[in-house]
């Protein structure tokens, strides 16, 4: 059990289905601030919907959704857009607005959300594209980014509001083993130098290596296994030992 | 009756959308920059379409009207024919169905595309409103851009037909407009172009409402672009007949 006031996201029996299919079945769990947490699992076990919950994107159908001492299960708009801005979410596919430059992507929620005069919002923007490796493509739109490039500016968009907890869906799919490591090292950055929480779907074992304290294991909607990579490598779950062994 | 039930289920959802975007039209934050930028796409880029059409169709309207006038010995009243077609019903009607087509297709496409691709979770996650920030302005942009459009396919349509007038019996510039004018009143004007103000409503919202709602993924693309662009057009006939009655209500003149 981790402390209430240090617990960042806290899943309390929750079930999620769709028409028949049961996607999360009783999961609870906890996750600390300053955590890193890769959920693991085969492809369709509710890891996606995992952190669309947390984002409050989809309602689960029984159970509680806690982000950072609040449950976000039922919130009404205006409390819920105050939660999500602690909460910063990688998309899969990075999830860019294709009608709005790099820079425009980040500059966006800054001069949305927050009372910084142009000039600040200009150089945050520019100062998280550079941490990114992305200083010089601020003009660029997200048509001619290569698959690294958008997921790093994806991340810089999920950073730019400097949020407690960081969602990661997928962060290094599809990239080869150099940026992959590139991508892990960003987000460890973000842990060691902001003390953000991590949650990380992902299936690259080597990255959950990495870059988790813990690992959380779904299968068939059921979390199978919650541990570090030592504890759930020698789980009694056949799942959870192969995911992580193999 | 099933299919009955299910018409029942689709005006009450598109219903419920579109009072939800004139309730959020009132509501702060106003999304001027991209309520600019979607008025760019609508109307910018529509007037070519709408202007190229508009003369086209004038002259081909001039030249029908001339071959049947002629019989009677009536030419002279070609222009106010034309004129009169034009600004009452063909031009806020044509224009209406042209940008249905042109702008409803575009945001049904890109709404869905934004929701397979998850941009518009990622505007959520971003505590931004997407319905006010994606659905409102392309809704307003339309209300406001096709009265203007309108006029200027009335416009372009009352060239097109002088050109052909023109051609057949070297009729004076000044002749054609006057005669063109003579018949026409203030509320055979003001009234129909207002009245493409309801069309763009309908374009605006049932466009963005097929493609905001779509949960297909790719294929969700494709069908939000068709629907789109097919029930706009029909709901702006249907709405057409109940605002002819309304204007003749209105203004009891514009009947006789």
């Amino acid at each position: 059990m981790i402390a209430n006031q240090s617990i960042a996201v806290e899943f309390k029996r929750v079930m999620k289905s769709f028409g028949p299919k049961r996607v999360l079945n009783d999961v609870s769990f906890q996750i600390g601030q300053g955590q890193a947490v890769c959920l693991l699992g085969r492809s369709g076990t509710g890891k996606s919907v995992t952190l669309k919950l947390i984002m409050a994107l989809m309602r689960p159908d029984s159970g509680e959704v806690w982000v950072d001492q609040d449950n976000v299960v039922g919130m009404e708009e205006r409390r819920l857009s105050l939660v999500r801005r602690k909460l910063g979410y990688l998309f899969q596919d990075a999830a860019l607005f294709d009608s709005l430059t790099l820079y425009e992507n980040l500059a966006l929620p800054l001069s949305r959300l927050t009372k910084k005069p142009k000039d600040e919002i200009d150089q945050v923007t520019r100062r998280v594209l550079t941490d990114v490796g992305l200083g010089a493509d601020g003009a660029k739109y997200p048509s001619a980014l290569s698959g690294g490039m958008k997921k790093r500016a994806g991340l810089a968009r999920a950073l730019v509001l400097e949020p407690k907890i960081l969602l990661a869906d997928e962060p290094s799919s599809g990239l080869d083993r150099i940026t992959a490591a590139e991508i892990d090292e960003l987000l460890m950055r973000c842990k060691t130098e902001r003390g953000t929480a991590l949650i990380i779907v992902t299936h690259d074992v080597h990255g959950a290596r990495r870059v988790a304290d813990k690992v959380a294991v779904l299968d068939k909607g059921t979390l199978v296994a919650f541990g570090s990579v030592e504890e759930v490598s020698q789980s009694e779950n056949d799942v959870a030992r192969r995911l992580i062994t193999e | 009756m099933r299919w009955f039930s299910k018409l029942f289920e689709f005006v009450g959802k598109v219903g419920l959308f579109s009072l939800q975007v004139l309730v959020d039209w009132l509501k702060p934050p106003f999304e001027f920059a991209q309520l600019s930028r979607q008025l760019a796409e609508v109307g910018n880029k529509s007037l070519t379409l709408v202007v190229v059409s508009g003369f086209a169709l004038g002259a081909v309207m001039t030249m029908h009207t001339r071959s049947t006038l002629v019989t009677f010995g009536a030419t002279a009243m070609i222009p106010a024919v034309q004129a009169v077609s034009f600004f009452v019903e063909i031009g806020p009607l044509v224009a209406g169905l042209l940008l249905a087509g042109r702008v409803g297709s575009g945001i049904g496409a890109v709404l869905a595309n934004m929701r397979a691709s998850e941009q518009i979770d990622a505007i959520e996650s971003l505590s931004i409103d997407s319905f006010k920030f994606l659905v409102v302005p392309r809704v307003l942009a339309c209300v406001i851009a096709l009265p203007f459009l309108t006029l200027f396919m009335d416009f372009a349509g009352l060239l097109g037909g002088f050109l052909s007038e023109e051609a057949s019996s070297r009729i004076a510039p000044a002749l054609y407009l006057s005669r063109a004018f003579d018949y026409l009143q203030w509320s055979n004007f003001i009234a129909p172009t207002l009245k493409t103000a309801v069309f763009g409503f309908i374009i605006g919202c049932v466009s963005s409402y097929f493609g905001y709602t779509t949960d297909k993924g790719a294929q969700g693309v494709g069908e939000a672009a068709t629907n789109s662009v097919v029930v706009s057009s029909l709901l702006i006939i249907v709405a057409d007949v109940l605002l002819i009655k309304c204007i003749f209500f209105l203004f009891p003149d514009t009947a006789l």
